[in-house]
């Protein structure tokens, strides 16, 4: 009988499976393989050797590890702020810091457009680095707040000077924090896009917009297949680093309560504290820049299709079509996400070395679309999904599709670490008191991790809704996004469309900074990872 | 006999945590499983529940073997050591919980159960807020509220501090009393022990060495590690003639039959007197109510006790007297 029971659990495990790794294989892995073999079977060589593909891919490198740099110099001080700071305010800074983060890389491109009219490489570098300062000072704030004093104090108290404390006691104990974040952040610069394209220009090519280039405007698809797997090589490496500086956090410390280690600040201290204020007074001023050029002639004009028809539907239409294309994406995502971290967790929770591996392949190949580039992906589905029936590439469905796999890496990242910190114990007091399993995941798991799965939501909605690598290449002209017609406004010169543009991106921007106040507001950041 | 065990073995990996254990529990009985920490009575317990794998053995109640029965079917109650109350749920929602899973609804039995663990009107408190014999308490209740078969308490006054240990302590043994409650306790605490079971199973590396009355295997562990647990610091032979033991020690009245008997000394078998053995003080604790002394004999050096107000201290020479009431006899009979 217990045998039987065992059987049931396994087969309710491998239903469970179906859907994350069905949806991970047929919308991941198949198109990007594609685009693999695609790479190797023709352009690859001649890619390899010319000299082009090496310069473009110096770049990426190049401006992704500046940005990093900065993103983490500019994180720390407000990681600080977050963690060990108890002002009136510090509430406030962990909703606002995470802004920057989630508005659509089109904004952010253009808001930057708005403050350096040229462009050029030092807006790309800092335009990058105010995408990711959120997760910098996320990540680390959420080791950092559940640091041990002690050890710092215990420096102190030895004769080690503040500085010379944190230095050696405190950076120490971040490092996996750090390195964890940063990989992640160097990830999302290389693979950036919007921001790229909108103000690279001509000039400052990345690997990620060569290839959109390439596909879009040359049709060159073989040489854009090389790209990708240049791209997919270099990511993969990135992200390995970034797990294994996870894992080695997952086992550091055991959460302690945040209030226990913030305090008010004092002395040298004051100093971190205004360096977190000028780091967010810089991350606001492209965002304040770009509102104040946002009309009412702007919305007006949203009702029309810009200079000549420069749209094929109204800027509303557009609007209209994001929300519901972000709502397709979310729900699709969270399907996913959630069955995944279910997956995973009781996965981890079972007896046994193949389980365990199996979960941390699982966890593994889950973040693998955080890296892989939206564009490849879009890409990827242009030349592989034409083979499923009812032909997905001109569904509704299929922008949706593209933009869960972008989301899912977060939502699983958000819920699964909550899952995971259910104590064992509470599940088995369930069951003592005669919950069967599927009924503890319903009476404890689910009431616990609820909060985070609500944030998760509303964060996979945003970032959704400012999707723009794998949207610009999948959305028909006829069924834009707002991110995808804002590109459009602006690659047409016209006064009308400039104003239109701005209007657009202060509407996501205010989408967006509701979005993450609700989410804040749940508290459930708190545990995530983002 | 309502559960029993036979040869109960649980592993993991190579480790053996518990090896080949068999015991029994009747009905209304309360049998408490004591040892040091890491003995492996934890896992036994969690065996019993179900929530560990048996590598061999097995485990009936009533005479049904309960291998196919998974967790939530056994109707066995588990309270841990540090309550695992549901922290989503007020302290009503918590007790009710596994009222809920057999479908009964009843407040009334909520509102009984808390009058009965001393939380009168806690129902809408929010179980965060408990102090932490409070929450003992609200687990407790938590625990009885399905009336389960049987109780199994995984060390549950362990987390407390000592004022608070005892009061429950002895709410706890009442409760368990008055409504012959069937249960398992687990507990590095001998005192703990003594107050709340019948008998007492001695849990040293994986296996039950001895299970017998309170007061038996006190008086007479089976071996010397039982009696080490039991505070046992001394081991000597003697002799047993007409109702008295003579060892080197000196003589005391204890009741075992004649012939040669291995003596195990706790601190309070050997006394501070005014004749004895002689010795040299080598150090001195002050206990709650007396003097520990370690003494220097022309035997060997060993622990006794002294009145709180004695006054000795390192280097004095003084005489030491056999006490009956701290003597065990060590040995199967």
């Amino acid at each position: 009988m217990a045998h039987a029971a065992r059987q049931l659990n396994r087969a309710g495990l491998g239903l469970l499976a179906l859907a994350p790794v069905g949806f991970l294989a047929v919308f991941f892995a198949w198109p990007v393989v594609a685009i693999l073999r695609r790479g190797f079977r023709a352009g690859l060589l001649t890619s390899l050797t010319d000299d082009e593909t090496w310069r473009l891919a110096g770049f990426t490198v190049g401006q992704a590890a500046a940005s990093t740099v900065l993103a983490v110099l500019a994180g720390m001080p407000v990681a600080y702020v977050l963690a060990r700071v108890r002002l009136p305010g510090a509430g406030l800074v962990r909703t606002l810091v995470l802004v920057p983060f989630v508005l659509p890389t089109v904004v952010v491109g253009l808001a930057f457009r708005a403050l350096w009219p040229d462009g050029g490489l030092a807006a790309i570098v800092l335009a990058n680095a105010f995408f990711n300062v959120a997760v910098v000072a996320r990540t680390v704030a959420g080791l950092w707040a559940h640091l041990d004093v002690r050890a710092e104090e215990a420096a102190r108290a030895l004769g080690a000077s503040w500085w010379r404390a944190f230095r050696s006691v405190t950076l120490p104990a971040l490092l996996p924090a750090i390195t964890s974040s940063a990989a992640v952040v160097f990830l999302f610069c290389a693979t950036s896009f919007g921001v790229v394209l909108i103000l690279g220009g001509a000039r400052y090519r990345t690997l990620e917009t060569e290839i959109y280039l390439r596909t879009e405007n040359l049709l060159d698809l073989t040489g854009a297949a090389a790209l990708s797997l240049v791209q997919i090589t270099a990511v993969l490496a990135a992200l390995a680093v970034g797990a294994l500086a996870r894992g080695r956090r997952e086992t550091a410390s055991r959460l302690r309560a945040r209030v226990e280690t913030a305090r008010r600040p004092s002395g040298g201290e004051w100093w971190v504290v205004g360096a977190a204020a000028a780091v967010l007074g810089l991350l606001f001023t492209p965002v304040v820049a770009l509102l104040l050029r946002a009309s009412p002639a702007g919305f007006r004009a949203l009702s029309g299709t810009g200079n000549n028809g420069t749209l094929q539907v109204s800027g509303w239409a557009a609007a209209m079509n994001s929300l519901r294309t972000a709502t397709d994406a979310t729900l699709l995502a969270l399907i996913i996400g959630i069955s995944a971290s279910v997956l995973v967790a009781t996965l981890r929770r079972a007896p046994g070395r193949v389980s365990h591996g199996l979960a941390e392949t699982m966890d593994g190949a889950l973040m693998l679309p955080l890296g892989v580039s939206a564009v490849t992906i879009g890409f990827g589905y242009l030349i592989t999904l034409d083979a499923l029936p009812g032909d997905l590439r001109t569904s509704p469905l299929l922008v949706p599709l593209a933009q869960a796999l972008v989301i899912i890496p977060m939502v699983v990242r958000m819920v699964l670490p909550v899952l995971r910190s259910v104590d064992e114990r509470l599940r088995q007091a369930a069951a003592t008191l005669g919950a069967s399993p599927p009924r503890v995941w319903r009476e404890v798991d689910l009431p616990l991790s609820l909060r985070s799965v609500v944030a998760a939501a509303g964060f996979g909605y945003v970032v959704a809704l400012g999707e723009f690598g794998a949207t610009s290449f999948l959305a028909r002209p006829q069924a834009p996004t707002l991110p995808v017609a804002i590109a459009s406004l602006i690659a047409r010169p016209g006064a009308l469309n400039n104003q239109m543009a701005y209007a657009a991106c202060a509407m996501l921007m205010l989408v967006t900074v509701a979005a993450v106040a609700v989410i804040d507001r749940l508290g459930a950041g708190r545990i995530g990872e983002f | 006999m309502a559960l029993s065990v036979h040869g109960v073995t649980v592993r993991y990996g190579q480790f053996t945590a518990v090896r080949e254990v068999g015991m029994e529990i009747a009905d209304g009985e309360v049998l408490a499983l004591l040892g040091p920490s890491g003995s492996g009575k934890s896992t036994l317990l969690r065996a019993i529940a179900g929530l560990e794998r048996l590598a061999a053995g097995s485990v009936r109640w009533d005479g049904a073997d309960l291998a196919g029965v998974p967790v939530h079917r056994r109707g066995f109650g588990l309270m841990f050591q540090d309550g695992q109350l549901f922290p989503h749920h007020d302290v009503a929602g918590n007790i009710s919980f596994g009222l809920r899973m057999r479908g009964v609804k009843a407040p009334e039995r909520v509102r009984g159960l808390l009058e009965l663990v001393g939380l009168s009107g806690y129902e809408g408190r929010r179980v965060t807020e408990l102090s932490g014999g409070e929450a003992q308490r609200v687990a407790l209740a938590r625990a009885l509220a399905p009336e389960p078969r049987l109780l199994l308490l995984d060390e549950p006054l362990s987390d407390l501090d000592a004022g608070m240990r005892e009061q429950l302590a002895v709410d706890l043994a009442e409760v368990l009393r008055n409504a012959k409650i069937t249960a398992l306790l687990v507990t590095h605490d001998q005192e703990e022990a003594f107050t709340l079971a019948d008998r007492v199973a001695v849990v040293l590396a994986g296996e039950i060495r001895q299970v017998g009355g309170v007061r038996e295997v006190w008086r007479h562990p089976v071996d010397e590690p039982v009696a080490a647990f039991f505070g046992v610091t001394t081991f000597l032979d003697g002799t047993a003639s007409g109702g008295v033991v003579r060892c080197d020690l000196g003589e005391a009245p204890l009741e075992v039959p004649d012939g040669r008997v291995r003596l195990g000394l706790r601190p309070a078998a050997l006394r501070l007197s005014a004749h004895g053995v002689p010795g040299e003080v080598v150090s001195r604790v002050h206990r709650r109510d007396h003097l520990r002394l370690r003494a220097r004999t022309s035997l060997s050096t060993v622990d006794a006790v002294a009145p709180v107000d004695a006054e000795v201290g390192p280097g004095d020479s003084v005489h030491l007297a056999l006490d009956p009431g701290g003597i065990a006899v060590v040995g199967r009979r």
